[in-house]
């Protein structure tokens, strides 16, 4: 060593500490985590795979069998009816990349090595979500272009179309905070690739996103509307003007008020999966 | 004064398992210990709790001055952690990875940059700086590591088992660095399997079983206690095997007639307790060829971990491994 560390002293700055430390840190850990993206081109590619295939699937083998109320059997309008059921899906399956990268972190001792660093203690998992919902809005750049091709439109015009893909990106970034917890909580890192995935089929599909509630038993009709999953559709729905003219809509509350459903749910998912994948990343062991 | 590093009653237990059961350590400044055990001894949970990474059942801890129980972020300052498994980002390059540590001890990003180069430079990985250290071989995974713990000159160390799975000449390689480190004055705590780690690095040494230690001393200290060395050998042919162990017991420690050679009989193999080195072997060889006994091998052991551990609590350890050296199953009376 060519410079000696003077007693008891070394030669970190202190921590600004507070918000301003916690937004520095959080940014520090998402380049990082963008970086291993960029090198796991992969990981993107097997992304915008299965959204596309849904699309595809959905539009061309489904499209002419599921009848919408106000629109009857057609294959057109349930492309419309469909698109935003897909792209929400796709928002919230980026859950899965949140908790298997911080399972993998985890298995490799780096979540030890940034604990053990007078760093903000949400930092990790901040810089983990914010890196995921950039991700997730890039898959979603891609989506779009994809459903225009099938000949998926907004109707309503160009700033409610951003409100809805806004709304959709906020459900994501909320779900990634559950896919936080998930990886903070499973043993492997393949655990949580089939932990951060298997919870996401019964939601998504038990949901309006792929067939109109009204075409389910009376139980999972109620499940189907008040799943916060389902007040995002719809309100994508709504604001890219893709639900037929005479679409009888649900009597459910979420369904009535769709945006601000959505709102809400995201807020409150956030609000909860935050803090207790803040307090598992404490006292992870 | 307590020294840079300092415990007291640490108890940590999980579920049923006790992981530590009253541990005390004192490191005094500029000096280090290793804790030496067996995989499970508890060794990892101590350092897991000194780096404010878990928190003690029981007990009290501070490192550089601080309570690390009260001010874990500042005890974080303060040490630079190198663990067992080398924590670093495979998806990183050695200069990105080296540059967000910088960064999340707080550095601002230029000095973060320049503490990034001095570092690469300083453990031989500047050709490698922007490659992905997924490319990097174990030894230079281990270097990087180790780099990554320095990056804020860090007045306390802890390394956790930093040379299990490495080649000797990677092990030597990071004894010189830890011995540069000490020589400047760092306070280092250091867990390791093997005695001979221990031997060379270490001032004082803490030997820990089932979540306390067992003792303490320098390491000439503990192999003293085990029995110090020993003479083994090898006779060629049964029938001497008596006559050999009766000439070896002349030789023996504590004197002759104590029965303390211990003889193998399906591998002809003696084994005496001795002091007096290199200097003993030889008259012992010179007895054995006076007296016309045709020996395989012979040799002066020094006690192995496993030696210790038996002396100390009366079993083996769980690994038995020790680097380079032999193992030994037996204990010389």
């Amino acid at each position: 060593m060519t410079d000696i560390a003077p007693t008891f002293t070394s030669t970190a700055p202190r921590g600004r500490g507070g918000p301003a430390q916690s937004v520095r840190d959080s940014l520090v850990v998402a380049k990082r985590n963008l970086l291993g993206m960029v090198r796991i081109p992969e990981t993107i590619l097997f992304a915008l795979f299965q959204p596309i295939m849904f699309v595809v699937l959905f539009s061309y083998v489904f499209g002419g069998s599921i009848q919408i109320p106000g629109a009857g059997l057609d294959a057109a309008a349930y492309r419309e009816f469909l698109m935003a059921g897909i792209f929400a899906q796709t928002v919230t399956f980026a859950t899965a990349g949140s908790s298997a990268g911080l399972a993998a972190d985890m298995s490799k001792g780096l979540i030890d090595r940034f604990r053990s660093l007078p760093m903000a203690r949400g930092a990790v998992l901040t810089g983990r979500t914010l890196a995921d919902a950039l991700q997730t809005a890039l898959t979603l750049v891609v989506l779009a272009i994809v459903a225009l091709l099938v000949g998926w439109r907004v109707h309503a015009g160009i700033p409610k179309a951003l409100a809805g893909f806004g709304l959709l990106l906020l459900l994501g970034y909320a779900f990634t905070w559950i896919g936080a917890l998930i990886g903070l909580s499973v043993r492997s890192p393949e655990a949580a690739t089939s932990g951060g995935l298997v919870w996401l089929f019964p939601l998504t599909f038990i949901s309006v996103a792929f067939v109109p509630s009204q075409n389910m038993p009376a139980f999972l009709q109620h499940v189907a509307e008040w799943n916060p999953f389902s007040a995002t559709v719809v309100a994508g729905r709504e604001l890219f003007g893709n639900l037929p003219p005479h679409y009888p809509t649900p009597d459910a509350w979420p369904m009535q008020h769709p945006a601000l459903a959505s709102l809400i749910w995201s807020v409150l998912i956030i609000a909860v999966f935050r803090t207790l994948a803040v307090r598992k990343y404490r006292r992870s062991a | 004064m307590p020294g840079a590093i300092h415990a007291e009653g640490l108890v940590k237990t999980f579920g049923d398992v006790t992981a530590l059961d009253g541990v005390d350590l004192d490191v005094p400044q500029g000096t280090v210990l290793g804790l030496l055990g067996p995989n499970g001894a508890g060794k990892t949970t101590a350092v897991r709790i000194l780096t404010t990474l878990l928190t003690p059942d029981s007990g009290t801890a501070s490192v550089a001055g601080v309570d690390v129980l009260k001010d874990p972020t500042e005890v974080r300052r303060s040490i630079g952690v190198s663990g067992q498994f080398a924590a670093v980002d495979e998806y990183l390059t050695g200069r990105e990875n080296l540059d967000m540590v910088g960064r999340l001890y707080q550095m601002p990003a230029r000095q973060a940059k320049r503490r990034a180069e001095e570092l690469l430079d300083q453990f031989d990985l500047a050709d490698a700086a922007d490659r992905t250290a997924k490319t990097y071989s174990g030894g230079m995974r281990r270097r990087l590591d180790l780099a990554a713990a320095l990056v804020v000159h860090p007045p306390v160390m802890f390394m956790d088992e930093p040379t299990t799975g490495l080649d000797p000449r990677n092990r030597q390689a990071l004894w010189e660095v830890i011995e540069d480190l000490v020589a400047g004055g760092t306070t280092l705590l250091l867990t390791t399997q093997y005695l001979e780690e221990a031997d060379h690095l270490a001032h004082a040494v803490a030997v820990v079983d089932h979540g306390r230690v067992i003792a303490r001393g320098t390491s000439d200290e503990l192999k003293a206690r085990t029995g110090g060395e020993r003479v083994e050998t090898v006779v060629h042919a049964q029938a001497d095997l008596t006559r050999a162990a009766e000439l070896l017991d002349r030789h023996a420690l504590h004197g002759p007639g104590q029965g303390s050679v211990t003889v193998q009989r399906q591998t002809r193999r003696l084994t005496v307790p001795v002091s007096g080195g290199t200097k003993l072997l030889a008259e012992v060889i010179r007895d054995l060829e006076a007296a016309a006994i045709e020996i395989d091998d012979i040799g002066l052991r020094r006690p192995t971990l496993d030696d210790v551990f038996i002396s100390l609590t009366g079993h083996a350890t769980a690994e038995g491994a020790q680097p380079g050296g032999e193992t030994s199953g037996e204990e010389p009376k």
